[in-house]
This record gives structure tokens, sequence and C-alpha cells, in this order.
């Protein structure tokens, strides 16, 4: 066992004193996702050799959550999320801009188009010189191919448009390139999720590495994964989008947070991916 | 005299250290097992704000992390650290002190946050807001709120 998971062996024991037990159930690691009774999903799979011992197991989100939260993730009918991506495929056929064209003018139908493109994002672009996550290349196409305005990175029309095209991918297998020219963003991506921010000094390792499994208050800590992005969070009702969450989980250890669509978010969220490689892609993934 | 009292208001805020003669964060003396002996008011703590200190989020939060039969009635305390009940027999008052103003000087590298310390700070922010601190002197607690959560966990005996 690793020292994380005696803690929490230890923790589990105090607790079921202290409070029962009742509520504390670990994650249910026997649970299978399958999506409409036909599509089945890896939830669970080895570390790749780059986490360096960090986790016995890579495990999605989706475990972590109740048994409602979850079953409503493997009916397309029951996943209030499906609503917004219905929206984004309407945008994606829709004319928008000077140009006259839509996104399907150029890429096809978005199954095809579109199809793998989120498994492997965010990635380096040759072109740009720059890693660039799929908001961005979503805007380039807006601005430079159809004439038409950037979407903000946190707004409907854009989380609408990540949830459509990441639909498209899942089931796949995460895949982000950490090798090659993308190697110092996932340096510095990795260096930002274990600095201790804030006045409350915590890093990310210190809840999604050294505590998943445990509860802080009555959050049932996941490993961080990236791997459902956006998420249907059933509380607000609305998608959150990839810098959403990451904004808020620095901004909530009292630091002075990143900018979404900034360069250090952007590093940030290839390190986080790649922690998930191997996951399948969940989008849209639900959370309470 | 409006002008009289504006003045006095004014001194009042800019040094309280002075006229409480509180220990500012960078003056306190740990021993070297992370105590502090000494209290940090010399106002004796009082026990009821220190519930209330603990129990809030912007504040101590002490209860998304900790059980205690002290908050029993709580919904939902979190299980990152150890359950509080009787914490006043495993630890002497200036132990608890010290844990309280930095538990890091008692417990390597915790993820129990320091809440009255502010050297090492990585990019410290403005409350919750994710904004840059207005002033890099903000600690997490008060020297007073720190006595009176103090207060509280010297109640906290074998069943409490
Ligand atoms: C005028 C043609 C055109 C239009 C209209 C267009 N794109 Fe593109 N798009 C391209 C080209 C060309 C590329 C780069 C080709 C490549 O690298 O695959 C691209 C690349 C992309 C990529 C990156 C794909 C990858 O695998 O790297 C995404 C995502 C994308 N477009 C989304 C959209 C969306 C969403 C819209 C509508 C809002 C849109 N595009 C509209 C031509 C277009
Ligand atoms: C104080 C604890 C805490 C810290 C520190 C923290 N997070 Fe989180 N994070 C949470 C909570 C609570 C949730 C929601 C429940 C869950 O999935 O863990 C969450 C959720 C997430 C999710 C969404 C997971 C999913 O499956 O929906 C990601 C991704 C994430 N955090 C990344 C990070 C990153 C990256 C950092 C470091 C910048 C970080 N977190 C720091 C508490 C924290
Ligand atoms: C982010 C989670 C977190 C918060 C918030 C937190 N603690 Fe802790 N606390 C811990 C952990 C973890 C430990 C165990 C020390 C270690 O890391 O080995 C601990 C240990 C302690 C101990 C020693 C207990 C023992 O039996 O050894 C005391 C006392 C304590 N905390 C009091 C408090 C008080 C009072 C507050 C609120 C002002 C508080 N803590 C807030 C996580 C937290």
């Amino acid at each position: 066992m690793t020292t994380r998971a005696k803690k929490t062996a230890v923790l589990a024991a105090v607790m079921t004193v202290g409070f029962g037990g009742a509520a504390m159930a670990e994650p249910d690691l026997d649970a299978k996702l399958v999506i409409n009774d036909e599509l089945e999903m890896t939830t669970i799979v080895e570390p790749a050799p780059y986490l360096d011992g960090a986790l016995d197991q890579v495990i999605s989100g989706w475990h972590f959550r109740d048994a409602a939260t979850r079953a409503m993730e493997m009916d397309d009918f029951e996943n209030p999320a499906m609503n917004f991506v219905e929206d984004g495929l309407a945008a994606w056929d829709a004319v928008d801009g000077t140009e006259g064209k839509s996104c399907a003018s150029c890429h096809g139908a978005i199954e095809e188009g579109m199809r793998g493109v989120r498994a492997v994002m965010p990635k380096y672009n040759e072109e740009a010189g720059d890693l660039w996550s799929l908001e961005e290349y979503i805007n380039d196409c807006r601005v430079n191919r159809m004439g038409a305005e950037a979407w903000n990175w946190d707004k409907t029309p854009m989380k609408v448009m990540t949830a459509a095209i990441g639909v498209q991918s899942r089931g796949m297998p995460v895949n982000v390139a950490i090798d090659g020219p993308a190697r110092p963003y996932w340096e510095q991506g990795k260096e930002m999720f274990y600095a201790r921010t804030g006045l409350l000094q915590m890093s990310c390792a210190s809840c999604h590495e050294e505590n998943y499994g445990n509860y802080i208050r009555a959050d049932h800590l996941s490993q961080g994964h990236l791997n459902g992005f956006p998420t249907l969070r059933l509380k607000k009702g609305s998608l959150v989008s990839t810098h959403n969450r990451l904004f808020g989980c620095v901004r909530d250890t009292r630091a002075e947070s990143y900018p979404k669509g900034s360069a250090e978010l952007k590093a940030l969220e290839l390190y986080v991916a790649s922690r998930g490689n191997g996951l399948s892609v969940e989008t849209p993934a639900v959370r309470p | 005299m409006r002008t009289l009292f504006a003045l006095c208001a004014a001194a009042v805020t800019a040094f309280p250290s002075i006229l409480s003669a509180e220990t500012m964060p960078r003056d306190v003396m740990f021993s070297d097992h992370g105590e502090v002996a000494e209290s940090l008011t010399g106002v004796p703590g009082n026990p009821e704000e220190g519930f209330k200190t603990a129990t809030t989020k912007s504040l101590g939060n002490c209860v998304a992390c900790h059980v205690a039969n002290g908050w029993k009635d709580l919904p939902f305390p979190g299980n990152i650290g150890p359950d509080l009940t009787g914490v006043a027999h495993r630890y002497d008052e200036a132990h608890l002190r010290g844990i309280l103003v930095n538990s890091k000087k008692t417990f390597h590298e915790t993820v129990m946050p320091a809440f009255y310390n502010v050297d090492d700070i990585i990019r410290p922010g403005d409350r919750y807001t994710g904004k840059p601190a207005k002033s890099l002197d903000v600690t997490i607690l008060t020297a007073q709120q720190i006595e009176d959560i103090l207060a509280l966990l010297m109640t906290f005996n074998e069943d409490h």
C-alpha cells in the first residue's frame, strides 16, 4: 500500500467510529460505466510510467460520484448535458461570420470531422509554435476562416461546441502527447501541479493525489482528471469548462489564480490531461 | 471632534499590535517540536467564538477536514485529518497553539494550513476571489481567533 492508501484505510476506520461510516463509502471501483447499454468505457487504468508511482491506479471521477449521479451519465436520455450537446450540433451547421460559412462547410459531418480530436487536446500546434487547447482551434477557425467573432472560453456558445466536439471522442482513450515540442509545457504543468499555492499552501496533489477518496467537507475528492470535460454541474444546471474548473481549484487555495485561456492554465491542462491518459473520454460527464 | 475620532480609529487599525501587545506572525517563538508556549495576545480565548471560527468556511473551516464530537451536529465533516475528539488529552496547550499557528512545524509537509503565517506563500490571493492579495500581511486567522479556537480545543476532552 502507498502511504496515502494506508492513511485512507486508517481514516476509514476512524470514520466508522466517528460518523457511523454511512456517508463514507469509498469510491465504488466495481461499478462499470456502459453508456446507452452499448458503449463500454475504460474508467480504471494502470498509471503511465511518467507518474513515477504517484497513483496506484488511474481512476475516472465517475467512480467518486454517488450512484444516482453515475446513473445519469449512463443514458443519454437521462444525461442533462445532452441538451447542450444538441445546441452545439446545431451551431456546427449554422452559418456565421462574413465568409458565409459554417463549421460543416469545411469539416463536413461532425461525427467524422471531429472524431478523436478531443482525445488529444491540448496539443502543440506547429504553425502557431505554441500549445493549443480545443477552444483555441475553434476560435482560430471562427476568426481566421469564418470571419466571425471569437467566443469567450467560459460562455455558453464555446461550452456547447466543445461538448458537441468532445462527445465525438466518447469511449476513445485520452491520449495527449507529452514529448517533443509539448515537453516544456508538460514540465511547466507538472511543476504547477505540485506547487503549494495560496494562503492555504495546498497543491493539486494535496487534494487529488494524497487525499482522493477522502472527503473535504461534503465533497468526495477524486483524482482530478479532465476526461469528462466540459462536465455538467447539476447544482448549477450548466456546463463547466476545463479552464473554469482549473481556475476554481487554484482559487480555492486562496491564491491568485491564472486567467482562463492563459498559457499557464493550458500547461496545467496538458499535464493534468496526461495523468488521465488511457481513460475513456467521457464528455459530457455529470457532476453534483 | 469628528476629525479627532477618525484619527483615533485609523491608529487602531494601523497599530493593533502596539495597542493589544499582539505577537506578529514572524515573531512567534516555536520550540523544536512546534510548540508555542506564549499566548499570542495575552487575552484568554473564548471557546464560543472559537466554535464559530472553527466551523465557518471563510475562517478556520476545521470542519472541512476534521470530525469532532465538539461539532457532531454539523452535517458532513470532512476526513482529511484525524478526529479531534479528545485532542486536549493528546497535546498540551502549547502544542495545540503551535499546531494552529503553523502545523508544519509539528507535522512535516502536512496539508493542514498554517493559520497564522505570512511566509512561503506562493501567489497569495485575496480571499476566495482568485485575484491577487491586497496585502501580504494577511493571515488566515487573527491572533485572537487562534486563541479562541485553542480555548475550544482545550474543551475537547475524552468525550468531547
Ligand atoms: C473555411 C474552412 C473552415 C471552417 C469554416 C472551419 N474550419 Fe476548423 N479547420 C479548418 C482547417 C483548414 C483546419 C486545420 C486543418 C487541420 O489541421 O486538420 C481546421 C482545424 C480545426 C480544428 C482542429 C482539428 C485538429 O484535429 O487539430 C478544430 C477543433 C476545428 N477546426 C473546429 C472548427 C469549428 C468548431 C468550426 C466552426 C465554428 C470550424 N472549425 C470552422 C477549416 C475550417
Ligand atoms: C482543497 C482541495 C483541492 C485542491 C487543492 C484542488 N482541488 Fe481540484 N477539486 C476539488 C474538489 C472538492 C473537486 C470536486 C470533487 C472532485 O472531483 O474531486 C475538484 C475537482 C477537480 C477536477 C474535476 C474532476 C472531475 O472528474 O470532475 C479537476 C480536473 C481538478 N479538480 C483539478 C485540480 C487541479 C489541477 C488542482 C491544482 C491546481 C486542483 N484540482 C486543486 C478540490 C481541490
Ligand atoms: C485541509 C485540511 C485541514 C484543515 C482545514 C485543518 N486541518 Fe488539522 N489536520 C489536518 C491533517 C491532515 C492533520 C494530520 C497531520 C498530518 O498531516 O500528519 C491535522 C492534524 C490536526 C491536529 C492534530 C490532531 C492529532 O490528533 O494529532 C489538530 C489539533 C488539528 N489538526 C486541528 C485543526 C484545527 C483546529 C483546524 C481549524 C482551525 C484544522 N485542524 C484545520 C488537516 C486539516
